[in-house]
């Protein structure tokens, strides 16, 4: 009976009871769909960054991170990728010859990396293939084609079809220098990654720096999932101990930060928001104790345990906390629900997010875990918020809360 | 047989650099299925010798005896278990608790003392019959009048099975018609169920109805009157 009389006194004054409720539920709501949208956010770049970038492990040669030297490169690597896609988790490997560059039009030049890829297996480790919008993914042009990012062909004032130049030193240490003709331009939304890559054939860039047949710089490896990450990475190494392999934690940890900070973040904001309607949960209840002291009294005098008068107080708080709390999350859940599908649309501030490599249309992502922490810290909340209003409907002697004039 | 017993009863008060002694040796005994009213000005000590005897208080000097437990000498949470299960009381106002339908109000105590929701369910309804509230037991205190709620609050009183009812100005806040009723119902209940009945009252009409009338002046017993 305590929960019924609990539940029944927070409807006592439901103005009162309906504003702090609402108070909650759009903190509530705030919060969930905050978390929704950051985690969509952050899953988004991560997504980008492994399956277009960097995909999910890279060998080397242990030397070649150093400082990007052409002959730190691995002897037999396309033998090598070969072997690396029988073992289980592996859907993807692909050799790559990666060299720093100077990349020049007829208006202007600038440094970028340029990676020889063989196209097909290039296509099972990368989506960038995807992400083409204009021309082709090296199907049109067939002498020397080059795929640049949007990015870098606006910097380099060139459009599809227009020939640039790729200064590079080869492997007898000349400086020697191609022509390639664009035969498409990619778009990922992340202007950094456009702006520092381009897309060359494997045999092109292979027969500009005069280096050998099967040799590789860089070996992506693409898995069936995350969970298979460490097993197949241990799987690489220790088949190949004088390579360097590593995770896409390693290769760019700040995007495993980013999806870490974005949790801690958003439980934060969460919390901060808590904190603040606590002290109006804490206010609503102090007036309801304050109001109700001759009826606690006859409670207590007629011989209900301080306890359960404490108890009473609190269950009422965390009622009404987690009635406002329920309220909220649903509502972040509905809307996170409509625009997981639909997205929501941030091209307004594109240039500066694409920039900092951040997509402008957004995707919130709902996690089961996340609506359970905060449901929890909704409860918390409740209780911690009831201990003071609790407390001080204890602090009357029966016999004088009987006899106070209201 | 008695069902109270206070000897050499005293209360003092340290409020001020002045001591008042608000009881000042109160002996007295109460026996089964008594009817008393204790009556006197105010600060005749009437309210701080109630709540004493209601385990509301503690005395500073002298003994209470209900039911031979020393209720003097219990602690406050003991006090609390104490009054649940042998004292009811009917207050002046605030007596149901709001939220609470007639019958829920009645079942409250009885919750307190842990008895089965069948047994609690079936005593509600016959003590609420008793005070003449059968047809009303869904209502809530504010479709009730004022005579009717207090005719819960003795309902609810005697569903804790005490020993004896402590009723604080229970007719205080009632018309005449209420009174008369209430106290008529109190009565009979008195008679049937031989439980004793305490009032304290300024009511000239529960005066009459009392069969026993103590007069407290300056915290003493200045007369003690049995109409039996």
């Amino acid at each position: 009976m305590i929960w019924s009389v609990s539940w029944r006194n927070i409807w006592r004054n439901p103005v009162r009871s309906g504003v702090i409720i609402a108070a909650i539920a759009v903190g509530m709501f705030a919060g969930v769909f905050t978390t929704t949208f950051v985690k969509g956010w952050m899953n988004q770049r991560l997504e980008v960054g492994v399956e277009t970038e960097v995909s999910y492990i890279q060998v080397h040669h242990p030397r070649f991170s150093d400082n990007y030297d052409l002959k730190m490169s691995i002897e037999n690597g396309k033998a090598i990728s070969e072997k690396i896609l029988s073992i289980e988790g592996v859907d993807g490997a692909s050799p790559r010859i990666v060299l720093q560059s100077m990349v020049s039009s007829a208006e202007t030049g600038t440094g970028v990396k340029i990676i020889g890829v063989e196209p097909e297996q290039e296509k099972t480790t990368s989506n960038l293939y995807t992400y083409i919008s204009e021309g082709d993914y090296f199907e049109s042009v067939s002498r020397n084609p080059v795929v640049i990012g949007q990015k870098l062909a606006k910097k380099l004032n060139v459009k599809l079809h227009s020939k640039i130049v790729v200064t590079i030193q080869d492997a007898n240490g000349n400086i020697t220098a191609g022509a390639f003709r664009i035969c498409g331009i990619f778009d990922t939304g992340n202007n950094m990654f456009e702006e520092m890559n381009l897309f060359v054939r494997y045999s092109d860039l292979r027969n500009l720096i005069s280096m050998n047949e099967g040799i590789a710089h860089e070996i992506t490896v693409h898995l069936t999932g995350q969970d298979k990450l460490d097993r197949v990475k241990s799987e690489i190494a220790a088949a190949y101990p004088v390579l360097e392999v590593q995770t896409w934690k390693e290769v760019t940890p700040e995007l495993g930060y980013l999806n870490e900070i974005g949790d801690m973040y958003t439980y934060i904001f969460t919390v901060i928001i808590l904190l603040a309607l606590g002290f109006g949960i804490v206010n609503t209840m102090l007036m309801v104790v304050l109001e109700r002291i001759k009826e606690l009294g006859m409670l207590m005098a007629v011989g209900m345990a301080k306890l359960k008068v404490f108890g009473m107080i609190m269950l009422e708080t965390v009622l009404l906390t987690l009635t406002g709390g329920v309220i909220g999350i649903i509502l972040g859940v509905v809307l996170t629900m409509i625009t997981s599908n639909s997205g929501i649309d941030l091209s307004m501030y594109a240039e500066g997010l694409e920039d900092m490599g951040y997509a402008a249309h957004i995707y919130p992502v709902l996690e089961t875990k996340m609506v359970i922490i905060i449901a929890i810290l909704v409860i918390l909340t409740g209780i911690i918020a009831s201990v003071y209003p609790a407390r001080k409907a204890l602090k009357y002697n029966p016999a004088d809360a009987l006899r106070i004039d209201m | 047989m008695n069902v109270i017993e206070i000897k050499n009863l005293v209360k003092i008060y340290n409020d001020s650099e002045v001591k008042v002694h608000a009881v000042n040796g109160i002996d007295l005994n109460f026996q089964e299925g008594e009817f008393a009213a204790v009556v006197g000005p105010s600060g005749s000590g009437k309210t701080t010798f109630l709540n004493m005897v209601g385990g509301l208080d503690q005395p500073s000097e002298g003994q209470i005896m209900v039911g031979g437990t020393h209720v003097d000498q219990l602690k406050s949470s003991e006090l609390i278990n104490f009054r649940l299960r042998n004292i009811g009381f009917v207050f002046q106002a605030y007596n149901l608790i709001p939220v609470l339908t007639a019958k829920e109000n009645v079942e409250f105590i009885m919750q307190l003392q842990g008895t089965p929701k069948k047994e609690r369910e079936q005593r509600a309804l016959e003590l609420l019959k008793k005070v003449g509230l059968e047809g009303r037991e869904d209502s809530r205190p504010s479709k009730l009048s004022g005579g009717q709620q207090q005719r819960v609050a003795v309902a609810r009183a005697l569903a804790s099975k005490p020993k004896f009812v402590l009723a604080d100005e229970p007719t205080a806040n009632l018309d005449s018609k209420s009174t008369e009723n209430l106290l008529d119902i109190m009565e009979e209940l008195n008679k049937q169920e031989k439980i004793t009945f305490i009032f304290s009252t300024h009511d000239q009409r529960v005066v009459n109805k009392a069969r026993r009338v103590i007069t407290l002046e300056d915290g003493k017993v200045i007369s003690d009157v049995n109409r039996n």
